[in-house]
């Protein structure tokens, strides 16, 4: 792993991460690292044949890998209803010999107890977990997706109520542990803190979209012959361009 | 100086790279107690112990995705496929994932693993298990596609392609396994990917090969000498991404004609890129058009018909003569 880096691009093709964790986990077990290697995926993940290879892998290998399902009630349009008939999705890791707990994943601290579990136990050379974390997506699945073609209002105010941000939040001003004050200024602390990412990405992008060469030179560790000829078509392209309109 | 065969060169390549490097893992069906079906894998167990030699259950998605996330971890896993024909089922795993992670992470991460997988036909065996489809990798960027010909060679590309930064699928020619044995030296030996070889020097017309389909091209090229005082040069490609069009399109600089042999199906295989490159690169020296021997766009058929669908000695003489004759 390069230094200081130990999070993976999100990986768009569903469920197919979930084995990269298993070798991820397999090499910090060779090694003798402290490491363990958690993945994230979603309800309809549970669904693919990856995501079954992986907790067979991960079981049969003992490998610190910490499978993480944010069951969020709906994949796009498909109610977890219909996506399997077992009783819950932590179940399917019991088959593969692996533990699989269900926790509230609208409870933050429950959430957090799980996680710390499963990373002790993994560290412990116990091996694999998984947590299904029983949510639900609030929010339209992408820009282009509007929810009311399959689900009620109703539904989605019943687990609005469940909200995990604002329940929280008075969990921690009934202890005594929070006030309006302190909330007004982290809610301030935040809205900067995404303000200068976005500043940030914004920047990052505009240098890129200034070096389109930039493309060619990620595929291989050193530049082949033919992508060498393919950039530079490229950019004699682009200088045409540039006499043409500049 | 060791005769070998090819699957004891790949062992010879495995043994000394693992004991080289102990981030080098061996992972895949039968590849440990058994040495694997071809027994390429023999005795690494027994050396290196059942942590490194990984016997896995059966999933050709899990074996690459698993060897995908070693790499990742900075581990040089060699992964087998049992057959090349199985690998559909890990298709999305390479395509998807082995070959694209360094790009998708802007450099960050790269994905340094071999996917070893033993391929084409000859060998008498049951559907799926006979196949040529290198176009399918030799066409996803970000991945290197390996096929030797021979022990030696073999053995050297072998470590290079562990010590590859990026994917190299590296292809096995099972007819070629015990085929032929070769002087292969105890000193470690690399070659590097993406360079052809000229395995026989001529100046009238250029055959170009890989795999189990060099030596009937050798014999080709020996026929033609004999009988038609013709001297073919012929062209290893050992790898067939990136291609080493250059070797190629000198070579026919000179000769004016070309022959390409594969067993893969003919339409959108490899021999198809290899005559654009050649117009591209050599179209004014040209002096006939370029011919293809390669598999029929079927299925590959099975037992007795095999024959036939491969390309032979006999076929790769005629087209060359029809290209000599024009």
């Amino acid at each position: 792993m390069p230094e200081g880096l130990n999070n993976l691009p999100i990986n768009i093709p569903v469920a197919t991460q979930t084995l990269h964790a298993v070798g991820l986990g397999y090499a910090i077990k060779y090694r003798r690292k402290d490491d363990v290697a958690l993945v994230f995926f979603g309800d309809g993940a549970t669904s693919e044949g990856d995501f079954h290879e992986a907790l067979n892998f991960a079981g049969v290998f003992q490998t610190p890998t910490i499978f993480v399902c944010q069951n969020n009630q709906w994949a796009i349009s498909l109610p977890r209803s219909k996506q399997s008939r077992s009783e819950t999705l932590a179940q399917k890791a019991l088959a593969y010999g692996v533990p699989g707990i269900q926790v509230d994943g609208n409870d933050v601290l429950a959430t957090y107890v799980a996680a710390k579990e499963a990373i002790a136990r993994a560290r412990s050379g116990g091996g694999p977990t998984m947590i299904e974390n029983v949510t639900y997506r609030l929010e339209v699945h992408s820009t282009s997706d509007d929810p009311k073609r399959y689900r009620t209002d109703e539904e989605v105010q019943q687990w609005q109520k469940r909200d995990p941000l604002p329940r929280f939040q008075k969990y921690l001003m009934d202890k005594g542990l929070l006030t309006d004050a302190e909330i007004q200024a982290l809610e301030e602390e935040i809205q900067n803190e995404i303000k200068a990412a976005v500043e940030r990405t914004e920047e990052q992008m505009k240098e890129l979209s200034s070096q389109p060469a930039i493309m060619f030179e990620q595929i291989y560790a050193e530049l082949p012959p033919h992508l060498e000829a393919q950039k530079e078509e490229l950019a004699r392209e682009l200088e045409q361009v540039e006499e043409t309109h500049g | 100086m060791a005769k070998l065969n090819m699957v004891q060169a790949l062992n010879l390549a495995l043994h000394q790279e693992m004991k080289k490097d102990d981030g080098v893992l061996v992972l895949g069906q039968d590849v440990g107690v058994d040495g694997g079906v071809f027994r390429v894998t023999e005795g690494l167990l027994d050396e290196f112990g059942e942590e490194r030699v990984i016997d896995t259950p059966l999933a050709e998605a899990a074996i690459v995705g698993t060897a995908i996330g070693m790499a990742l971890y900075g581990l040089r896993p060699v992964a087998e496929i049992q057959f090349s024909g199985f690998d559909y089922q890990a298709f999305h795993q390479i395509e998807g994932h082995a070959a694209r992670l360094r790009w998708r992470s802007q450099g960050s991460f790269h994905v340094p693993m071999v996917l070893r997988m033993p391929y084409a036909g000859g060998v008498r065996a049951v559907e799926h298990h006979s196949e040529s489809r290198e176009a399918y990798y030799a066409h996803t960027p970000g991945l290197k596609t390996v096929i030797p010909s021979g022990p030696r060679l073999a053995r050297a590309l072998l470590i290079s392609a562990i010590r590859d930064p990026d994917p190299v699928i590296f292809f096995e020619p099972k007819s070629v396994y015990r085929a032929f044995r070769e002087e292969v030296p105890e000193d470690e030996e690399t070659a590097p990917i993406g360079k052809a070889r000229i395995a026989r020097e001529g100046q009238d017309l250029t055959m170009i090969a890989y795999g189990a389909m060099l030596v009937p091209t050798l014999q080709a090229a020996e026929v033609l000498e004999k009988e038609d005082g013709v001297h073919a040069e012929v062209i290893d490609l050992l790898t067939i991404s990136p291609l080493d069009d250059e070797t190629m399109a000198e070579s026919v600089r000179k000769t004016g004609r070309a022959v390409i042999v594969h067993e893969a199906p003919r339409s959108f295989g490899p021999g198809a890129e290899i005559v654009s490159r050649l117009v591209e690169k050599s179209f004014w020296q040209l002096e006939a058009p370029i011919r293809r021997v390669t598999g029929f766009d079927i299925i590959m058929p099975l037992m007795a018909y095999e024959q036939l669908y491969l390309p032979n000695t006999a076929r790769i003489v005629r087209a060359a003569r029809e290209t000599l004759a024009e």
